[in-house]
């Protein structure tokens, strides 16, 4: 149960968190001018977007489970259950982001989790 | 979406998954200098904390790490979620290519399997475009 807990807590924090940063960046709006000065700048525009800040504490709060997790259960499976978060990110995408996932995005995605699963099992 | 911007969006996502991957494997090998924790107490693990703001590899490693946050956070300033979060997993496929092609180390079969996997996943996505718009 503490696992499971601890599990959903790490898996939900990682993609909640991206998800999250990825809303704050969208706010911000596409970056035209690539200068060391005008990246500093966005960043420094980005510090004041209230959903990073909530990014980098779900982010924060995933890693700590993750760590914690990492203390009692085995890495060769929570490594790859963490795999699950390629899904759980997708789906947040979709139905809080509202962003179109065509059939060819889902497949891909599909096979990234199941190809970072294996790699994390051998 | 414009020409223009499908260049910018695969041009990030390289410095994305190769700093990704050196990141972790520079962490990687920092952290094996600092040795096992004796036991995990706070202690123990304080002490690891400390030793690892004096290794180099470290440093290295958090650099590479910083770098692929900044261009993780450009990309998502017009690119979808959904297209940047599978595409830069490719960096996991790339540690076991970098170590068996630099270091000549030896890939299982199932690392192999997870490796192409990932490959044909990536590929997969990179034929959808990279920003579909958030409707929120």
């Amino acid at each position: 149960m503490r696992t499971i807990v601890f599990l959903s807590l790490a898996v939900l924090g990682a993609s909640g968190g991206e998800l999250s940063v990825s809303h704050a960046m969208k706010q911000l709006g596409e970056l035209h001018h690539f200068s060391p000065r005008s990246v500093i700048n966005f960043l420094g525009r980005a510090l004041r977007v209230k959903w990073l800040w909530t990014g980098i504490v779900l982010l924060a709060l995933g890693f700590f489970s993750l760590l914690a997790l990492l203390s009692w259960a085995d890495v060769s499976f929570v490594i790859p259950a963490t795999a699950m978060g390629y899904v759980t990110g997708a789906l947040g995408a979709k139905f809080l982001l509202g962003e179109r996932l065509t059939p060819l995005r889902w497949a891909g995605i599909v096979l990234v989790a199941a190809g970072v699963a294996l790699l994390s099992l051998s | 979406m414009t020409r223009n911007l499908e260049w910018k969006t695969h041009a990030l996502l390289v410095p994305i998954v190769l700093f990704a991957a050196c990141g972790n494997v520079l962490l990687g090998k920092g952290m094996k200098q600092m040795g096992n924790a004796p036991r995990l107490s706070v202690v123990a693990l304080g002490t690891i904390f400390l030793k690892a703001f004096g290794n180099v590899w470290i440093w290295l490693g958090i650099g590479s790490l910083l770098v692929f946050l900044v261009a993780f956070m450009v990309v998502l300033s017009w690119a979808d979620y959904s297209f940047v979060m599978p595409v830069s997993a490719a960096s996991y496929a790339l540690v076991p290519l970098l170590s068996r092609w630099l270091l000549d180390e030896r890939v299982n079969p199932m690392r192999w399997a997870g490796v192409s996997l990932i490959c044909i996943g990536v590929a997969l996505v990179t034929r959808t475009p990279a920003s579909g718009g958030e409707r929120a």
